[in-house]
């Protein structure tokens, strides 16, 4: 994982370069398109990354950032906060706030384990290959209600969504206390499990590649529509090197992230198991079975598919943004704002179950604290990817880097070995910075 | 002042709004007040800010609901509950505020609730764009920021976009509130022309506005409100520029004594 993202080379003689240079640049973001605000995010998670890798070379002697491993822990960190996000963005967006998905991530993994611990193996049997499905299904549905109810307070009730969802955070926390009566559902179904990552709970060498190609040819397969739009209603198109550009980018992205994950062997006792398991004759050394994509993050990559697709593609997303812009002209153009406002709660309660899935699933067990200040996170996440809290702005990728900001800092903190109090004062610090930072941004590009 | 046509109102009025009112915490906006339009006219509204001109016409275009009072379009009693029900009468509206999502580009913002959808079911963003370039280059040829959302427009260039809106989609009913108070002169033109225009084809059209000349100019017909009431209704050849300020100011009607 390099950066790819540099400028054409500069030419020598410095005073006239320095012009030419600049427009070469901006010539370059014309023709490409690429959104500044996300070079700057991918530049500000590069020097996070190389950062971190140098303060551990510097001063530990050995960096342990840059290496398959923690990048991949990284990447399953990052699915749960990640999921949630894409929803939030849509609620920030609207001028709203959820200040209650870190409760209800927590309540609805309690109802999941109380269903595939406590109900379904009574009526299924222990183990039976449905359990899975019916509670991810069932803790979907529950964040949906969850959130639908909050939602329906605050569009028809009119109270602000800071009030009902600040009171959803106790609420739904309590609640999670109340059913599990404090104790902790353990373990939790083992297909289950699966959904949390893990080496059992990656793709492997193959299913990654598989999952390369398919990006590839998602990208390139998206390049040549919107060439082909372009040309069939006669609008400006990129230069051919731009798209080619995009496209090498792109592919090269998701063939780099195949390589780092595929990198990442299975520790030497799960090899050892599987040896066992398999009657198998080879040595755990000498076997190298690679991780390859998790499955949380697969979820996650599908998540962010979708909702960019729902965003850019769908009424709904164009409902979202309008509604954002201006409520007053929504509701005149005809959109029932009061139902939009029910669904997008629904969808960030949805999304907030399913991240319930996938971090009870990590952990293989419930608990009523899971998801604690998760809402935070998540805020920030969405904030630090560009969502403006003003309404009317945002994107999900952005908000998906944005949470990987926060998870790399979390992480890099703890690996070069920062007290919690630290890691605390920087993540909140750089909150705020980030923040600041995008209102000059804006302030600079009216 | 220009030489008015000759209006047909023995017919079918296109829309005839009978004995509206509404009121809002006790404050009586609309009182009793009825009024009608005929196909190729224009009837402006005037009077004083707080009159209950604008409340009146947003009862007609759906974003509020009537206390009592009858709305007929074509003779037909109609049901207007929300903004979609007006537009299925072919009712449109270009409101003060322009109504625009300022997030939003010009084609969003031109289909926002009637979006165009591929096959598919999803939004044709280059289709919108497309349809929108050719309805712009008809009201507005200099118009050219189609990428950049309409926040970063001119006032003109936001006005054209809000009439586009109004226009695009074969409205029978336009309501124009207030037009041209954020135009310079030659836009004003340009609308004044649309307006003109518009006419020919036979749409009937709610001009609510403060300026007397424009009225006098556009209008074939003039009703008048005070304090929510309707002072009356009259041709526009019939009367003077002070018949119609002494109806906004005094509340009396031509040729009567001022209460």
């Amino acid at each position: 994982m390099t950066d790819t993202t540099n400028a054409p080379a500069a030419p020598s003689n410095p005073p006239p370069s320095r012009a030419m240079n600049k427009g070469a640049w901006s010539r370059f973001l014309t023709a490409t398109e690429l959104d500044t605000r996300l070079i700057g995010m991918v530049a500000a998670l590069i020097l996070i990354w190389g950062g971190f890798h140098m303060y551990g070379v510097l001063v530990n002697g050995q960096g342990f950032f840059l290496t398959p491993r923690n990048l991949w822990n990284l990447s399953v960190q990052t699915a749960s906060i990640g999921i949630m996000a894409t929803g939030m963005v849509l609620v920030i967006i609207t001028r709203h706030i959820d200040l209650s998905v870190g409760s209800i991530l927590g309540f609805t993994a309690i109802l999941m384990g109380m269903m595939q611990v406590n109900i379904l193996p009574q009526y299924l049997g222990l183990g039976h290959p449905l359990i899975w499905v019916i509670t991810v299904i069932f803790g979907i549905l529950c964040g949906v209600l969850i959130g639908g109810f909050q939602g329906f307070l605050i569009a028809y009730g009119g109270i602000p969504a800071f009030i009902v969802t600040l009171g959803g955070l106790l609420v739904w926390r309590g609640c999670a206390f109340l059913v599990a009566r404090g104790e902790t559902i353990s373990p939790v179904d083992s297909t289950f499990s699966l959904l949390g990552g893990g080496p059992y709970g990656s793709v492997g060498f193959i299913g990654s590649w598989i999952v390369g190609a398919i990006i590839c040819a998602g990208v390139i397969f998206m390049i040549v529509n919107g060439r082909r739009q372009r040309t069939k209603f006669k609008f400006a198109k990129r230069p051919y090197w731009a798209d080619a550009f995009l496209a090498i980018l792109g592919c090269a992205a998701a063939i780099g992230a195949v390589l780092l994950v595929n990198s990442y062997p299975w520790p030497r006792g799960i090899v050892r198991q599987y040896i066992a398991a398999n009657n198998l004759t080879a040595e755990p050394s000498e076997l190298f079975i690679s991780h390859g994509f998790a499955i949380p993050v697969l979820i996650l990559m599908v998540v962010a598919v979708t909702m960019n697709f729902v965003m850019n593609r769908t009424r709904f997303g164009r409902y979202v943004f309008a509604i954002g812009g201006n409520p007053e002209a929504a509701a005149l153009a005809g959109i029932d704002t009061k139902w939009m406002t029910v669904k997008i709660f629904a969808i960030m309660g949805g999304l907030a179950g399913l991240s319930a899935v996938v971090a009870s699933a990590r952990l293989n067990s419930a608990t009523n604290a899971l998801g604690t200040l998760d809402e935070l996170y998540v805020i920030a996440a969405a904030v630090i990817g560009g969502t403006s809290l003003a309404g009317g702005v945002g994107t999900i990728f952005g908000a998906i880097l944005g949470a990987l900001v926060m998870q790399s800092l979390q992480s890099g903190m703890v690996l070069i070995g920062f007290d919690a109090g630290m890691q605390q004062v920087v993540v909140g610090s750089v909150l705020v910075l980030a923040v600041f930072l995008d209102i000059l941004y804006r302030r600079k590009s009216k | 002042m220009s030489e008015k046509p000759y209006i047909d109102r023995t017919g079918t009025p296109l829309v005839e709004m009978r004995n509206m009112s509404i009121s809002f915490g006790g404050i009586q906006a609309v009182d009793d007040v009825s009024i009608d339009l005929y196909p190729g006219e224009v009837v402006g509204l005037l009077g004083h800010n707080g009159a209950g001109k604008s409340t009146l016409i947003k009862i007609l275009s759906g974003a509020y609901h009537a206390d009592s009072g009858e709305i007929f379009v074509n003779g037909e009693k109609a049901t207007i509950a929300n903004p979609r029900d007006a537009r299925t009468y072919n009712i449109e509206t270009i409101y003060q505020t322009l109504a625009l999502a300022d997030n939003l580009d010009a084609a969003s913002n031109l289909f926002l609730g009637r979006e165009l959808t591929t096959k598919m079911g999803m939004v044709d963003d280059a289709q919108m764009e497309a349809e929108c370039r050719k309805i712009m280059h008809r009201l507005n040829p200099n118009f050219k920021k189609f990428a950049e959302p309409v926040s970063a427009l001119s006032g003109g260039q936001r006005q054209s976009v809000a009439i586009a809106r109004a226009v695009y989609f074969d409205a029978k009913i336009l309501i124009m509130d207030e037009p041209t108070a954020a135009l310079g002169p030659q836009e004003t033109q340009m609308v004044a022309e649309l307006v003109q225009e518009l006419k020919r084809q036979g749409l009937g059209i709610f001009l609510i506005s403060h300026d007397i000349a424009d009225v006098m100019e556009l209008c074939d017909r003039v009703s008048v409100m005070k304090n929510g009431q309707l002072v009356g209704t009259e041709k526009v050849e019939d009367v003077t520029d002070d018949d119609i300020l002494g109806m906004i100011i005094l509340g009396k009607k031509p040729g009567q004594k001022a209460a």
